[in-house]
Parts: C-alpha cells; sequence; structure tokens
C-alpha cells in the first residue's frame, strides 16, 4: 500500500477534493431527508457506512417515504446497484491482489472510483486514483451524512446551488479521455440513447444497465489488434 | 426505513460490488473480453451522466441542469481544469435556476 501512495500528485488531490466536496453536501442532504421523514438519527449514518451508495440510499429512503414497503426499498435500491458488478469486473484489478485490499477494496467500488480508475493512464495510477478517491468519498459521505442527520431540516434544498450537476459534470469530465476512442464513443452514445428511451417505462437502475446493449451492437463491427 | 432492510439492502450492493473482482480473477478473461469489459464500464458511466442530466425519475428533469453539465462538459473538452469543470456546470445550473429557468 505504501508504493501506492507515493505515486500521490497534488492534481489528483485537488480533483478528488472537488467530487468529495460536492458529496459531501448531497451526504448532509440526505442525513437530513432521512431524518425528516421520521428515521431516528442513527439509521441514514448506519445505513451509509454499510451500503455506501448515495443513489440507492435516496431511492430506498423515498420508496418508504412515499408509502412504500421497506421489501419494495429494498427492491429498488439493489436495481440501482447492479451496475458494481460490471464495475468490478472492469476495474478489479486496481483494487491489488491482497484479500484484505479485495474485501475492504470492493466496498469502495462506486460510480466516481471506478471513472477515476478509468481515467488514469497507467495501472499503478488507477490503484492510487481508486483508493485515494474510495477513501476520501467515504469519510466525507459518512461525516456529512452524521451532520445531516443531526442539523436535521435546516439544510437547504442543494439543487438551488446546482449542486445536482456536480456528480454527472464530473463524471463526464473523467470519461472524456475514454470517449476519444471512436468504437467506445460510438458505444457510449448508442448505450446513452437506449438508457434514456427506457427510463420512461423501466424502473431507475434498469434502463442505465440497459445502454450495455450499445456495446453488444457496436463491438461486432471492432477488429481487435 | 428498518434496520433489516438497511442491512438486506447493504448485503446484497456489497455482493455486487464483491463479484466483479473476484469473477475477474476466476474467468481468466482474454485480453479482447478484459478491454469489452472496460468499455461497458464506460458505457454504463457514460449513460449514468446521460439519465442523471436529463431525468428526475422518470422525467424530464428541466432545463438548468443539463444546460449546466453541458457547460461543464465542454469546458472538460476545452481541457479547462477538473475543479473548473465542476464549478462552471453548477454555478450554470444555479444561476439557471436563480433566474427562474426550471
Amino acid at each position: 500500500m505504501r508504493s501506492t501512495w507515493r505515486t500521490l500528485d497534488p492534481e489528483l488531490l485537488r480533483d478528488v477534493s472537488a467530487v468529495a466536496a460536492g458529496a459531501a453536501v448531497s451526504g448532509a442532504s440526505f442525513g437530513a431527508i432521512s431524518t425528516s421523514a421520521g428515521m431516528s438519527w442513527w439509521l441514514p449514518v448506519v445505513m451509509s457506512l454499510l451500503v455506501f451508495a448515495g443513489g440507492s440510499q435516496f431511492m430506498a429512503v423515498g420508496v418508504v417515504a412515499a408509502g412504500g414497503s421497506p421489501a419494495a426499498a429494498v427492491v429498488a435500491g439493489l436495481l440501482l446497484n447492479v451496475r458494481h458488478l460490471p464495475f468490478g469486473l472492469a476495474i478489479g484489478d486496481v483494487l491489488g491482489k491482497g484479500l484484505l485490499q479485495r474485501l475492504v477494496g470492493s466496498h469502495l467500488l462506486i460510480d466516481e472510483t471506478t471513472a477515476f480508475a478509468l481515467a488514469q493512464p497507467d495501472p499503478r495510477k488507477a490503484k492510487t486514483a481508486y483508493w485515494l478517491c474510495g477513501v476520501t468519498l467515504f469519510v466525507a459521505w459518512n461525516v456529512s451524512v452524521v451532520a445531516g442527520a443531526l442539523i436535521g431540516r435546516n439544510i437547504g434544498d442543494p439543487s438551488a446551488f446546482g449542486l445536482d450537476a456536480v456528480f454527472p459534470a464530473a463524471l463526464l469530465a473523467l470519461l472524456l479521455p475514454a470517449l476519444k476512442d471512436a468504437a467506445t464513443r460510438n458505444a457510449a452514445l448508442l448505450g446513452a440513447a437506449v438508457a434514456l428511451a427506457a427510463t420512461p417505462f423501466l424502473p431507475a437502475g434498469v434502463p442505465v444497465l440497459c445502454a450495455v446493449l450499445g456495446l453488444l451492437i457496436t463491438a461486432r463491427q471492432k477488429v481487435p489488434a | 426505513m428498518t434496520l433489516t432492510a438497511i442491512l438486506v439492502l447493504a448485503a446484497g450492493t456489497y455482493a455486487f460490488r464483491l463479484s466483479g473482482p473476484l469473477l475477474r480473477d476466476r474467468l481468466k478473461l482474454s485480453d479482447r473480453v478484459k478491454l469489452l469489459m472496460s468499455t461497458s464500464a464506460t458505457v454504463l458511466l457514460f449513460a449514468l451522466v446521460a439519465t442523471s442530466t436529463l431525468a428526475k425519475g422518470q422525467s424530464f428533469a428541466g432545463f438548468a441542469l443539463p444546460i449546466g453539465v453541458l457547460v461543464g462538459g465542454i469546458a472538460a473538452w476545452r481541457k479547462a481544469p477538473f475543479v473548473v469543470v465542476v464549478v462552471l456546470a453548477a454555478a450554470t445550473t444555479a444561476g439557471l435556476r436563480f433566474v427562474g429557468v426550471s
């Protein structure tokens, strides 16, 4: 692990901090929304520590707040998190080889860590970026959820500050280098079109998975070196 | 939200996360399949960008959010620093909402 941190550069730290700041505001909002929905302060805190996937946490709490059953909330949350499996298949190597690195590293497998790892030019930098982003976001997310849960409903709506634009804009910036490749770009554009077309009809999480169809269609044309 | 529901969601999510790295070892994937896996992660993340930009739930998210993300995307394409990209996207979306564009 020590060699992982030695390659740490200030630019990466700054980029990760920017994403963490956005996640922190989102986490505070999650804590506040959960307690406003009638949960004890420690429930969103335990949830954030153990689930650590913001989208599914908002979704699950939202389903229950809207009168759904806890079982429905679990199913909705899990559907959103299925995408973590292909993420792990794609970048599983960057976690490290040891069992502990696998077990701990897997818990840090989220959209942001995957995007940061994919954006790096070599495996060594990808490993550093993955762990730095994962640990930083884990701390930022959980500390802010505690704060939000304790402060409660006095937190304003983060979307008034445009903070809902942070997540997609950051992901897009991280994906741009990979999208320079024409085959990847075509697959991504087709996949996004499929996901958007499916969004009004399928439960949240499933449309994004449908995007893989874009890859299946374009992969046939790809000639490997 | 009950503690049991949280534990089931956490266990299921962790199972998804752990399966990828473990399967990757067991399956002895060819280089071509590894490349496909990496491309599929990019495709999934890009679809996530598209849906979280254009949709709120199952309906249209309004114009402020996609315009903000587009401004951020153009800045990134013009090689602006990452922090600038993120701040520009948020500021554009916030500004549009402030002047009444939803």
